[in-house]
């Protein structure tokens, strides 16, 4: 119990199968398929560089949306009573049970022409394209991950002392004021946990715009297309997502951090 | 704030609308009896009997089943033990281990599974062994047991260390102390981990598309190769009563929590 000898098996396993495999991604990068040095899947890589940005502009969009979203929904629910909130927030987590192929498809259904909102938008005399655009990939987007918004940003609000609220209210302030000096400033470690809970699997998900964009292409679907073609494209697309992924965290935590010593 | 009432349980129910949209798409195609996505055509119950004659979609559930609980089993073992021992550590080296376990959870699932993939192919080509079963099982207790740490961790905090040194005054040995005493305590943060292992792992689609090889199948992976082709609708129904599984075990556990907690107040 007081042995440091009980992290051994696990620090093992870390190296193994977590390290060596990251380490062969790199060296995998800069070897051509007999394992020669070279540049050229860097550059291959590069040559992908829109893909990159269509990926990060998806994903920043989303998240945005889903903060939208999500903010007045944990602000709700962190009224309501304790009983409520935790059936409330474990109906969010019920469709996350259900396999996200499976409700993927269920848009392309719900989206396609001739489907059943497409029906009744052409009913009320509206023709317009739901399905094949950056619309439908960011409503993918935002509905696969709206719940990782909603639970950090609740878990952080119903944690916020109501006398707070109620101190400042007798002080004078107005609604506006209560929530810019009270609730958005101790809401803040909760929009920076979700912010990187949605915007790092959106960035790098694949088939959501293979099939609700009409086979568009992010990040994820070209690494998965590499999977049975050039393995050494693949490494140096992961390796350039992955430090893509590094940047964005470490700067939202430092945003995250500035924004606390600043309160 | 009681005028804000109406809007806000308006806005909630909107929410919730989109949330499970597509889950009554594929509720309501599981007892469509046109064999299509967009023709709605009478009500039958064919599909979820064929569900049960369906070889390769039994099979991928079986392998499902086995591969999650495995997973969940081994990595609620392993991350446990590993959060005693990372306990024990202070400073830099307890960081360093921290940073290390949660790099399955912050790096992207694509290059998690990506990587794995160049592993075992590698490793494949030295043992000669292609992917399947274990490499799948590997892959998953490797993204399960950092999510076991980050339940018993907090327990771990939360435990009086005298709690240990007493059991050991009073005569127990080491192993005894634990089974008798810490584990006890630790319980709630290692069934909680057990939990998100095993959900986890069954859901789990990118690792296992990745680390699966040809022949070896799970539930996700016979989705996602049956997508847009004929099985569909016995999928619907699959999925259909595995949420109605679901949905009845949440509802009696809430029902459980909401009585035990009038009894605490009592």
């Amino acid at each position: 119990m007081k042995s440091k000898k009980l992290a051994l098996p696990y620090a093992i396993w870390m190296a193994v199968f977590t390290l060596v495999p990251l380490v062969l991604i790199l060296i995998n990068s800069f070897q051509d398929s007999n394992g020669n040095f070279t540049w050229d899947n860097m550059v291959k890589a590069w040559e992908y560089r829109d893909v990159f940005l269509y990926s990060l502009k998806i994903a920043l969009i989303s998240t945005l949306v889903c903060l939208l979203l999500a903010y007045p929904m944990s602000y709700m629910i962190s009224r309501l009573s304790e009983k409520a909130q935790s059936i409330i927030i474990m109906l969010i987590t019920v469709p996350m049970w259900m396999n996200f192929l499976l409700r993927l498809l269920g848009w392309v259904i719900l989206l396609q022409d001739g489907g059943p909102i497409d029906t009744v938008l052409n009913f009320i005399g509206i023709d317009i394209q739901l399905k094949d655009n950056d619309f439908a990939v960011i409503l993918g987007m935002v509905y696969e991950f709206l719940p990782f918004m909603i639970m950090p940003l609740h878990t952080v609000m119903s944690k916020i002392d109501k006398s707070l609220i109620e101190a400042a209210q007798d002080l004078g302030a107005n609604p506006f004021r209560v929530f810019s000096k009270i609730m958005f400033p101790l809401s803040i470690p909760g929009i920076i946990s979700g912010v990187t809970m949605v915007f790092v699997p959106s960035a790098s998900t694949f088939l959501v715009a293979k099939y609700l964009g009409g086979n568009r292409q992010m990040i994820g679907d070209i690494i998965e297309a590499t999977f049975n073609s050039n393995r050494n494209i693949g490494s140096a697309l992961s390796l350039c997502l992955m430090v893509v992924i590094l940047i964005f965290i470490i700067l939202a935590n430092r945003f995250g951090d500035e924004e606390a010593v600043g309160v | 704030m009681k005028k804000y009432r109406i809007p806000s349980k308006l806005y909630m129910l909107l929410i919730f609308l989109f949330l499970y949209a597509p889950i009554a798409v594929f509720i309501v195609l599981s007892f469509n009896e046109n064999n299509s996505a967009t023709n709605i055509e009478g009500f039958t119950f064919k599909w979820y009997a064929e569900v049960f004659r369906d070889r390769i979609l039994m099979d991928s559930l079986k392998n499902s089943l086995i591969i999650a609980s495995l997973a969940a089993l081994i990595s609620t073992i392993l991350g446990t033990v590993a959060s005693i021992g990372m306990y024990n550590f202070k400073g830099a080296p307890r960081k360093l281990f921290q940073t290390l376990s949660n790099i399955p959870i912050i790096n992207p699932e694509i290059v998690t599974g990506f990587s794995l993939m160049l592993f075992f192919t590698f490793l494949g080509n030295f043992a000669g062994f292609e992917m399947g079963f274990l490499t799948v099982l590997l892959a998953h207790i490797g993204f399960c047991t950092p999510y076991v740490i980050l339940s018993v961790t907090p327990k771990l905090r939360q435990m009086d260390d005298h709690l240990y040194d007493a059991a050991r005054d009073l005569g127990c040995n080491e192993i005894k102390a634990f089974f008798k005493v810490v584990l006890f305590e630790l319980l709630p943060g290692i069934i909680s981990g057990f939990l998100i292992s095993f959900t986890y792992s069954l859901d789990d689609f990118v690792i296992s598309y990745f680390t699966c090889g040809p022949k070896f199948q799970t539930m996700p992976i016979v989705i996602y190769n049956s997508m847009r082709r004929p099985r569909y609708p016995k999928i619907s129904a699959l999925s259909t009563m595995l949420f109605v599984v679901i949905i009845t075990i949440l509802i009696i556990v809430n029902i459980r929590d909401i009585k035990a907690s009038k009894k605490n107040k009592n």
